[in-house]
């Protein structure tokens, strides 16, 4: 049964070590399945035992049953019968263990399917941001869909399916030797020939096919961008151009999948008729040594080994088949193993959030969630533990920071934030208002400097404590698939029906949500794509208000709202920054009055700060930003 | 739907006729030569006649050659038939979309025009291979040797049309049973890849919560869910395999048992029973190739509806008989205008515009989310046509233009817009693909674009990434304004295509504009009441319908709306006015 087949395919890379691969696989197939496979292994032995069997029962079927038959006057056909039944026996043991173990094999396959997804998700869920922008998602999608698939062919189909033809194989090979040595020899010659023949066709083929992936990937990747804008084609009537450029990407695909498929369709008809020679020859060396009476060959001994003679092509054939899927398999495996082989995101923190309450003037730890947070910090020279409230007090000290080490975006930045304190950044389009937001958190790690919050150097904070500490509106929102519930849920799992809905009054979408279908009970799909953009941001703001965390970090994204909404939600904001510290990015005039410090951004450096007044005295860049009535995103 | 597909056969009909021919002489070599190999055994190796085992070996082994000729010839027809088709369809589906109109393309996501384009082709493709290859094979096959069963001994042959009927109703009934279960496990499977897709987008929001052992609990018990239903639909598939074993097994001691009587009876030879046994295999293994197809094809039926769907959509846009090629001014004006985006007319988006805009000026469009700005303006270019009314450009209706003339000359920056992979100099050249460098650097001037183009490594030949994903979302709008402007358009349409730039470089561009193209005509839709204040007039939307109409001194006296949008743009900022 095929699987859904994708659009996009591998791309094809040479893979450095496939046998490394190819050891990597089976093992982590064996970490779950290994006594799965040890009795599938069995059956498959039983099951071919018992089709030999059956092919010896005709060999003898006309020698030993039917030939002393004819030559007595009264045939007993009994010994016949009770030969016939002991096979039967033989098959219906072949039959149910064939059944067994396809019947294993499908638990292994998807077994080992929902395995792999389960460990590339949650392996991917730890990799650090970086290697989100570093890599395409579709490229990262196309490790879920087409690479797994790659592994389901070969598990399911070519792993049983080459088990099955090896030992298929070496028993007919037995049984050929046993009869004749010469004809043997003769048959393995014709294989070596068939063999020769098939690993060229099958190289040639998989260099087209290869070939044919890169051609696949170009005529995909052409075609994702220009349907994504193809409304911009439109508008600069750019169809023919487009025609063309298609056209010239298609035909070659064309000819490269026509020779991959031309190279890959003959392999089967090549072998069938060079067993059939392979038959021919070997009936003819046959019939001379048995007539000639040298090697002691019987006639019904060669008409049994040109059974086998058939029998021993079969399986070649079906191997030679399951190459491709394998060589495919592998380069499917080898991309999965680099993903699951990347660097998580580096966490040597070690200090903690807990609640705490005051007990004689004294912080004490609680389990309970008493509004109130410190830091566990248990040194490490003396292991004594400290406990420091969270207030909100973050210092960046002369950092430094780029994404890559050769591109630094933020020079030297020093900035102190009281507790309970709004700081505003404003500045021009990358100025790198978003990037010093990504460092308190640390979804990127600097460079140079040092990031304390509350006094703690932010890298000896366990990352899961920092970012629950932390509450973050970003600029462009993503829901998630599921009820609007669900989604403001997601800044506090446990929260009750009561706190969700006082959530959404905070950040006024209440109102909009009871206004859906199904009120809170509607069910969002692709990141909410039935809201207006206003609505995604008032429910992002719910959901960073029922996590209720001390330190907000907002991203105010108002550039594609209209004035009235915007009001809405900017009413939402500013009910969550009340008494909480809050490092805004901010657009609006309103925002960044009230802030107690605002922050000038030009190409990564602070080259003002200040309160409102202050700045507008001095004239500077700040004061040059109110040429409009709000401030550059 | 056939019909329509099949209409992209074309020049590949010869091949799509020819591999079936080929196919089937293949099985007409492979009915002759067991009957050789029986000959080789019974006449040749049983009575020890070495010459006949010559003979009939120098036959088979032509046999097995004209065989491998026209094996080779249907692989080489097939995959040529097969692909040929694909990169027709693949085609067809292309030209045809690049016709479709604005309203077409909303009809289709983009993503579902990807998918028809991509994932749909490759399941016809295959489909059409194996329909060429194996559809009329195997049956012919089947058929063939059944008939040469029966040519060697009836009594035996019907065993095996016994064992025939049999195995295809419990095969029907197995597939069926199983496919209902894949048509309930391919959806899910979708599903799991989707949210799999929004966790990869999202993971900022996955991180700043620390939702990470929550997503992946979530994805867990997904996954696990299509491992249930896989299972459920593969354990049906499975039963397949010993059935068509038992059913093999089955027949060959059935007739083992029967022949071996025939035997001793005269009434076949032993020769006849092994060419019976080879038969056997034949009928059974093409059955299973039958139900084998008839999956595939029942599975590529959905691609081949998605892809006739697109093939059969007509563009509603057409071009006039006579076209007028060339726009004489810049005037717009709007007589009577209603518009709605579906063609009966209901749910009209627009209602009663009508405005004179005079060629030169700049005028700014101001409303609220929904209020039909972007609606508006995309009448002006004919990227819709009007339900009733018209719209006019340089005093003619535009229907009665040139489609592609009357866009050149009306530049629009969409609202979505986007860059394509390529240098920045080939991006702006989208705009004029004749246009020099130097006036490539001149568009990025008046778009405030030269700056930072310049400061980047390789200025003017930077690579682009797709999507435009390696500049600022302010970068990609001052780029996409330059290339609007390499047109050199008698109107220009901003359609909130500053939102992102800085409002000292907004000021600047709209600076620019006023000095440097003084007779094209400006349409500016904006959030920002600052980007169209100075405008020579406003239009102010509300619900489809033109609010207020005027200068901004104008509207901020006599317009409620607009002095409210004014005011909150400005609110906390009374000190506003005194800080210019």
């Amino acid at each position: 049964m095929p699987g859904p087949m994708r659009g996009r395919m591998p791309k094809g890379k040479k893979i450095e070590n496939p046998g490394k691969v190819f050891k990597r696989l089976m093992k982590y197939v064996a970490k779950s399945y290994g006594l799965h496979l040890v009795v599938v292994a069995a059956l498959i032995f039983v099951s071919v035992l018992a089709n030999v069997q059956g092919t010896m029962f005709i060999q003898s079927l006309i020698d030993d049953y039917i030939q002393p038959m004819l030559t007595t006057d009264a045939p007993d056909f009994h010994p016949l019968a009770m030969a016939i039944m002991r096979v039967a026996g033989f098959y219906a043991i072949g039959v149910a263990a064939a059944y067994v173990y396809n019947r294993i094999m499908i638990n292994v396959t998807q077994g080992v399917l929902r395995n792999l997804r389960n460990d590339l998700f949650s392996h991917m869920e730890t990799l650090p941001i970086k290697y989100f922008d570093t890599h395409s998602h579709g490229d990262i999608m196309s490790t879920y869909t087409n690479d797994t698939d790659t592994i389901r062919q070969m598990v399911s189909q070519s792993m049983p399916q080459v088990f099955n033809s090896a030992i298929t194989i070496v028993s007919v090979f037995i049984s050929m030797v046993i009869l004749s040595v010469p004809l043997t020899v003769v048959t393995l010659v014709m294989v070596a020939l068939m063999l020769v023949i098939t690993g060229k066709t099958a190289g040639l083929s998989g260099r087209y096919f290869l070939q044919q992936q890169k051609d696949i990937g170009k005529v995909n990747g052409f075609i994702e961008e220009m349907m994504e804008g193809q409304k911009v084609v439109k508008v600069f009537c750019h169809e023919e151009e487009n025609i063309k450029k298609f056209n010239e990407l298609n035909g070659n695909l064309y000819h490269s999948a026509d020779k991959a498929n031309y190279l890959a369709n003959i392999v089967g008809p090549v072998n069938m008729q060079l067993g059939n020679v392979s038959y021919v020859v070997c009936a003819i060396v046959g019939g001379a040594l048995a007539l000639s009476g040298i090697s002691g060959l019987s006639l019904g001994a060669l008409a049994s080994f040109l059974t086998f003679n058939r029998s021993f092509n079969g399986p070649i054939n079906q191997v030679s088949q399951q190459l491709n899927s394998i060589v495919m398999a592998m380069a499917g495996a080898d991309r999965i193993f680099k993903m699951m082989d990347e660097e998580p995101e580096a966490d040597n923190g070690y200090v903690t959030l807990v609640h705490v309450k005051e007990e004689n003037g004294r912080l004490v730890e609680s389990d309970k969630r008493t509004g109130r947070w410190a830091w566990r910090h248990e040194h490490q020279a003396d292991h004594t533990v400290d406990y420091v409230e969270l207030k909100g007090d973050v210092v960046f000290d002369g950092v430094d920071f780029g994404y890559n080490d050769d591109k630094i975006v933020l020079h030297d930045v020093k900035l102190f934030a009281e507790p309970g304190q709004k700081i505003a950044f404003v500045g021009s389009t990358g100025a790198g208002k978003t990037t010093i937001t990504n460092l308190i958190n640390r979804f990127y790690d600097i460079q140079d400097g040092k990031i304390r919050y509350d006094g703690i150097n932010v890298n000896k904070i366990k990352k899961a404590d920092l970012r629950h500490s932390l509450g973050i509106v970003l600029q462009d929102t993503h829901l998630f698939t599921g009820t609007v519930k669900d989604n403001i849920r997601y800044g506090k799992l446990d929260a009750t029906d009561e706190e969700v809905i006082a959530a959404a009054k905070l950040a006024n979408a209440d109102g909009f949500i009871r206004h859906l279908p199904e009120g809170y009970d509607t069910v969002l799909t692709g990141d909410g794509a039935n809201l207006s953009q206003g609505q995604r941001q008032l429910l992002a703001i719910a959901r960073a208000a029922i996590a209720d965390p001390p330190v907000l970090i907002l991203d105010e994204a108002t550039s594609s709202i209209d004035t009235r909404t915007e009001r809405i939600v900017q009413d939402g904001m500013d009910k969550l920054m009340k008494g909480r510290t809050t490092f805004v990015i901010a657009h609006r005039l309103s925002t960044v009055r009230n802030s107690d410090c605002i922050m000038v951004l030009e190409q990564g450096r602070i080259i003002e700060r200040g309160t409102h007044d202050q700045l507008i005295e001095e004239q500077g860049k700040y004061y040059q930003l109110y040429t409009g009535n709000a401030i550059a995103t | 739907m056939i019909k329509t597909l099949a209409a992209q056969i074309k020049e590949f009909k010869k091949a799509s006729i020819l591999t079936p021919v080929f196919m089937i002489m293949e099985v007409f070599f492979e009915m002759v030569i067991p009957l050789m190999m029986a000959s080789i055994i019974d006449d040749g190796v049983e009575a020890g006649d070495m010459r006949h085992i010559y003979l009939v070996g120098v036959f088979m082994v032509g046999a097995a050659l004209l065989g491998l000729f026209c094996g080779i010839m249907g692989g080489k027809f097939g995959a040529r038939a097969s692909t040929g088709f694909a990169r027709n369809l693949r085609q067809a589906m292309f030209d045809n979309i690049q016709t479709f109109s604005f309203s077409n393309l909303d009809k289709f996501s983009t993503a579902g025009l990807v998918t028809r384009l991509t994932t749909d082709v490759t399941n016809l493709q295959q489909a059409y291979q194996m329909l060429l290859r194996i559809c009329f094979r195997a049956p012919i096959s089947m058929i063939c040797a059944m008939a040469m069963a029966y040519l060697i001994n009836a009594r035996l042959a019907t065993v095996y049309l016994i064992a025939l009927v049999l195995l295809a109703i419990v095969l029907f009934f197995i597939i069926k049973k199983a496919m209902k279960y894949f048509q309930l496990a391919f959806p899910k499977y979708d599903e799991l890849n989707a949210s799999v897709q929004e966790n990869v987008s999202a993971i900022r929001v996955v991180k700043a919560y620390v939702r990470e052992e929550y997503e992946t609990s979530k994805l867990k018990k997904a996954s696990q869910g299509i491992y249930d239903i896989f299972l459920k639909a593969e354990r049906q598939v499975v039963l397949n395999m010993p059935v068509m074993q038992f059913t093999v097994y089955t027949c060959i001691l059935l007739i083992s048992w029967m022949g071996a009587r025939m035997i001793v009876q005269s009434e076949l030879t032993t020769g006849e029973l092994m060419s019976l046994m080879t038969y056997c295999m034949n009928i059974l293994m093409s059955l299973m190739m039958v139900a084998m197809i008839f999956v595939m094809m029942s599975m590529s039926i959905a691609s081949a509806r998605r892809i006739s769907e697109v093939l059969n959509e007509k563009s509603d846009l057409a071009n006039p008989v006579n076209p007028i090629y060339d726009v004489p001014s810049g005037d717009i004006e709007f007589r009577d205008v209603n518009f709605s985006y579906y063609e009966d007319g209901s749910k009209s988006v627009l209602h009663d515009i009508n405005i004179k805009i005079k060629a030169g000026e700049t005028v700014g469009i101001l409303g609220g989310t929904g209020s039909s700005k972007t609606s508006l303006v995309n009448l002006i270019s004919r990227l819709y046509d009007v339900s009733s009314g018209t719209v006019l450009v340089g005093g003619r209706d535009v229907r009665e233009y040139d489609m592609d003339s009357l866009r050149n000359q009306v530049s629009v920056v969409l609202q979505k817009n986007v860059l394509f992979s390529g240098t920045i100099l080939e991006n702006l050249r989208w705009g004029n693909a004749d246009a020099s460098e130097e006036e490539c650097r001149r568009v990025c001037r008046l778009a405030c674009a030269d700056e930072f183009v310049e400061k980047m490594p390789e200025g003017y030949h930077t690579y682009i990434e797709q999507g435009g994903s390696n500049v600022s979302g302010g970068q990609k709008q001052r780029l996409c304004i330059a290339r609007a402007l390499l047109k050199k358009p008698k109107v220009l349409i901003l359609d909130d295509s500053t939102s992102a730039v800085d409002t000292a470089t907004d000021a600047k561009i709209r600076e620019a504009f006023a000095k440097e193209i003084p007779d094209t005509t400006k349409l500016i839709i904006a959030q920002r009441v600052s980007s169209v204040q100075h405008a020579d007039h406003i239009i102010l939307m509300e619900n489809g319908k033109i609010n207020g109409y005027g200068t901004h001194e104008e509207l901020l006296r006599d317009n409620e709306i607009y002095r409210e949008v004014y005011e909150s743009q400005t609110s906390g900022g009374g000190d506003f006015d005194e800080k210019k």
